[in-house]
This record gives structure tokens, sequence and C-alpha cells, in this order.
């Protein structure tokens, strides 16, 4: 008996520090979501984000960037995966290697060297804020796309191919019918791990935009740094109920795979 | 015709990895000369007044700013990752012997930081620091502990969903026979589970740094009084050159420092698939003699 709590003991430092420094930190953000600024219960910044412009705007531009930039990661991953992962194309492990390695270099100094590289073929912030916000985003979150795709791309039934192009299906046909259908729980995780993180960056969106576009990261840094604690918080809980439902949307694909994605593997 | 698509294909991996290196291989270039930004080559110094000239490194070996970041950071790195792989293997493997339904809460729990947003993470501790310093301690929480606390919450649910797939592959009646054999339940965990978990453990670790290394949001948010100044705020890298590059172009001794970064960054790699080829071909060889050795007591019997 003393030796079965003995083995499940050490899960108590672990429980007492989520529930310290994730649970309660969110139930805090909630209470100032819905409270105002003397402490009283109150709808103030629910109808404020619903009725102001700007932040209605950072929402929109938030949305529209993620999407964007998520299919243009998923456009570029996509084929790059397919051909890493076939053993006619590439048998060359170290190049997924090499696409992997930059994810070690500090992301703010990756930034900071596309900014110049950038100013010096004359886009900057100033002249294509969202040419050069649009660059950033890809260049960073590229990798965190290839990875998750190279893994189910590796798992890919090629008898099913064949048997697909032996079944008298056009290269087009086989793409459409069977290649995507498969590497579906991977294309979900890589647009997952693309989607959220664009959504709330700060720092790609400040440095390359020179601060004209506002994601919700920037948003939410903004109405912090201005003691906005109540419209701050309520901006919080709307991307946390987006996360929440990206991530339900996403339990529905990958509900019948592996539990290892690439995710949580880097 | 086959080869024909193979070119094509290796064409066009090897383009979107020069796409991805060019920033970084351009800062590099540019550190051995002395101009201040990008895509202008200042000559007149340097080896034969072609500009080429080590100043830059110079520059970085005198920069105490650069040294107090680079410093902070391999310190909240270590420690945070230090603290994370302690608290989330231990969670695995409490976690691992508890009931279903607590393991399966805990485990819900543990995604929250997974997937949520960097950004709400520092903004729902901070938010949470200013009011327990409030309400409990009537002083200002922000310190080094705070900044710790921040990159902890976002590292340890990666060492635990790296260490729990290793306790999923234990073999449960290995642990019952070193307590039959007499070992204390710690021994046993010490000397039978922790070994074989180890692999899972380090890959925490691992990322738990890499997760400290590249992050901006919590440290701008958490960070307090300066861990080796003792004043001002804890400047890592990341809000360091974030401060730099906010007004103007990457500061000269960066591009000195992306030097070392890339090389240290390429070398943990080389050796990393280098180790991981040894141990494969070891590994099959262990195993292929196992068998053998099981054959052999199986033919005996």
């Amino acid at each position: 008996m003393r030796y079965k709590f003995a083995r499940k003991a050490p899960v108590i430092p672990y429980a007492v520090f989520l529930i310290l420094f994730v649970i309660l930190p969110i139930l805090i953000i909630i209470y100032y979501a819905f409270t105002d600024a003397q402490g009283y219960f109150s709808f103030e910044s629910l109808v404020e984000f619903f009725t102001n412009t700007t932040k209605l705007d950072v929402l929109f531009v938030s949305l529209l960037i993620g999407f964007f930039n998520t299919l243009l990661c998923l456009i570029i991953a996509f084929p790059l995966a397919y051909v890493l992962a076939n053993p006619k194309l590439n048998n060359n492990y170290v190049l997924v290697i090499l696409f992997v390695v930059p994810m070690w270099i500090n992301f703010v100094l990756r930034t900071g060297a596309m900014k110049e590289m950038l100013s010096w073929i004359g886009i900057n912030g100033g002249t294509h804020p969202i040419t050069a916000t649009m660059i950033g985003m890809v260049y960073n979150y590229l990798p965190f796309t290839i990875l998750p795709l190279y893994s189910t791309m590796l798992k890919l039934d090629r008898s099913q191919i064949e048997a697909a192009k032996d079944l008298g299906c056009n290269p087009l046909q086989t793409f459409i019918k069977n290649i995507i259908p498969q590497s579906l729980p991977g294309i979900v995780s890589a647009g997952m791990m693309c989607f959220m993180p664009t959504m709330s960056s700060y720092v790609i969106s400040d440095t390359l935009s020179d601060g004209r576009i506002m994601l919700f990261g920037n948003s939410i840094y903004l109405s912090f740094s201005q003691l906005d604690w109540n419209g701050g918080s309520f901006m919080s809980l709307v991307m946390l109920v987006i996360v929440f439902l990206t991530m339900l949307f996403t339990r529905r694909f990958s509900r019948n795979t592996d539990p290892e994605r690439g995710g949580a593997s880097w | 015709m086959v080869t024909f698509k193979k070119v094509l294909a290796q064409s066009f991996i090897w383009i979107l990895l020069a796409l991805i290196y060019l920033p970084i291989l351009l800062l590099i270039v540019w550190s051995f000369n002395s101009s201040t930004v990008l895509g202008v080559w200042q000559t007149g110094n340097g080896v034969n007044g072609s500009g080429l000239t080590g100043e830059v490194y110079e520059a970085l070996f005198r920069s105490e700013e650069i040294g107090r970041a680079l410093g902070n950071t391999v310190i909240v790195a270590l420690s945070s990752a230090t603290v994370a792989t302690l608290l989330g293997t231990m969670g695995a493997m409490g976690a691992y012997y508890c009931k279903r339904r607590t393991t399966a809460i805990i485990e819900a729990v543990n995604q929250i930081p997974v997937v949520n947003a960097e950004v709400i993470i520092a903004m729902s501790l901070t938010v949470m620091f200013v009011m327990v310093g409030n309400i409990i301690f009537h002083e200002n929480l922000f310190s080094f502990w705070t900044l710790l606390i921040g990159h902890v919450v976002l590292s340890a649910p990666f060492v635990y969903l790296n260490v729990k797939p290793k306790l999923l592959q234990l073999d449960p009646s290995l642990y019952e026979a070193a307590l039959d054999l007499n070992a204390t339940p710690s021994l046993a965990v010490r000397k039978v589970i922790i070994p074989q978990i180890l692999p899972g453990i380090l890959s925490g670790f691992m990322l738990a740094i890499s997760l400290s290394l590249d992050d901006f949001i919590v440290t701008a948010f958490t960070s307090g009084p300066g861990l080796l100044s003792g004043q001002g705020t804890i400047v890592t890298l990341s809000t360091y050159v974030q401060s730099k590059i906010k007004k103007g172009p990457v500061p000269a001794e960066m591009r000195a420092l992306t030097t070392f970064i890339f090389l240290l960054v390429v070398g943990i790699a080389v050796g990393y698939t280098i180790f991981n080829n040894v141990r494969a071909k070891r590994g099959s060889s262990h195993s292929s003699k196992r068998a053998k050795a099981l054959a052999r007591a199986e033919g005996r019997r």
C-alpha cells in the first residue's frame, strides 16, 4: 500500500505546478475580462471589443494573415515533404535535418537577418509592410510545417498510389483522390502548427512591418503596456477561444492517428 | 524520365534550402566587414583595402552588453530546462501510476500550454504575478524567479510529452522484479526505470533548452531586475536583438555572434547525426547478438 503511494507521489509537485501556473492564471484572465477598472463585474470589455473597429480589425487581419501564411506554408511544404520522403527522389536523410537546423538559431536574430535582407532589396516595412510580414512569416514557420508533413509522408502507402495509377487515375486524380486523403492528418497538424502562432505572433509583424500591422500578439502586448488589463484580458480570452475551437477542429481529423505528431517531437 | 524527375526534385529541395539559409549566410558574410548595414560593402580598410576585416569580431569580444545578454540567455535556458525536466519527468512518472481519470485530467491540463499562444501564457502569468505581488506580498515580484517560472511553464509540458511514450514502452515486470529482489522503490526507480526512459528525458531537456533560447514574449513580460548586472531588467539575446532591430539594423557585433551560433548549431547537428548513426549500427548488432543468445538458450532447453 505504501509502495503504491510512493509510485504516484512524484505527480504531486507537477500537479501543483500546473494548478498554480497554468490554471490559476487563466482564471485570473477570465476574471479581468469580465470586470471593469474598479473591479466590478461588467461586460465593458466585451462590448468594447465588438464595437471598437480597431480591435475588430486586429481580429480580421490576424485571421487573414494566419490563413494566408498557413496556405503558403502548406503549398511550399507539401511538395517538399513529399519529395523528401520519397525514396525514389531523395534518399539523403541529412537534407531533412538541414531544414530543421535553422530552428535552433534564435528566431529574433533570424527575423533581424530577414529584415536586413529585405530592406537591401527594397522591401521594407515602410513601403511594403504586408509583403515583408508575409515573407517573414513563411520564412519562420516553414520548418514547423515541413516536419509533421514529412512524418506523415514517410507512412504513405505507396502500393495504394501505384494501385490508383494502375486503375487508370491520371497523376492529378491520384494526387487529389489518394495522396491528399492519405496525408490529411499531417496537413491538419501542420496547419495548426502554423496558424495559431502566426495569429498571435509579436516580433515578426512588429519588426518587419515597422509596427504597421497589428496582430493579436501586438495588440495584447500594447494593451498590457498601456495598463489596459481588462481589454487585454478580453483579447486574450478571444484568442483562447480561437485556440480551443482550432483544437476541436483538429481533433476531428487526427483522432484515429498516432499520438506522436511532428509537433510534439520538436 | 525518372532521372529527370529526380533532378527536378533535388533542385527544388536545394533552392528552398538556399533561400532558408540565405539571410543567415548574408549576415555571416557581412560579419567580415565593418559596414553598419547589410548590402553595403565598406572598403578602404582591412586586407589590402578590400574591406575584409575582423573589426566586428573584436567589437563582439569587447561588448559587455552582448556578453551579459549571452550569459543571461545561457543561465535562464539551462536552469529552466533543468527544472522543467525534473518536474515534467516526475509528473509523467507519477501520472503513469495514477488512476486513468487522474491521468486524463493531468494530460488535458498539460496540453493547455502546448497549444496555447505564447502571448496568452505571458500575459496571464504576468497579471497573476502583479496581482499576487500587490495583494499578498506587497512588493514587486518580478525577478529572475518569475522569468524562470515563465520558461518552465513553456517547456515542462513538452518534457512530459517526451517522457510519456518511453514509460508506455516499459516492461512493468522489471520494476516488480527489482522489488522482489529486495530493492527499495526509490532504488528500483533509479536503477531500473530511469535508465530506460533516459532517451525521452534527454530529448525533453534538449527541447526545453531550444524553447527557452527562442523565447521572446514570455521573457519580455516576466523578466525583472537583471541577473548578472543586478539592475534594470534581465536582457536575453532575444530581447536584446529585438530592442535593436525595432529601431535599426542588426548590430554589427551580432553579425559576428551569428557566425559562432551558426557554427555551434551546425556542429551539434553533425554530431547528433553521427551519434545516431553509430548508435543505430551498434544497437542493431547488439540486438542481433541478443537474438542469437536467445536462440541458443531456446535450443538448449
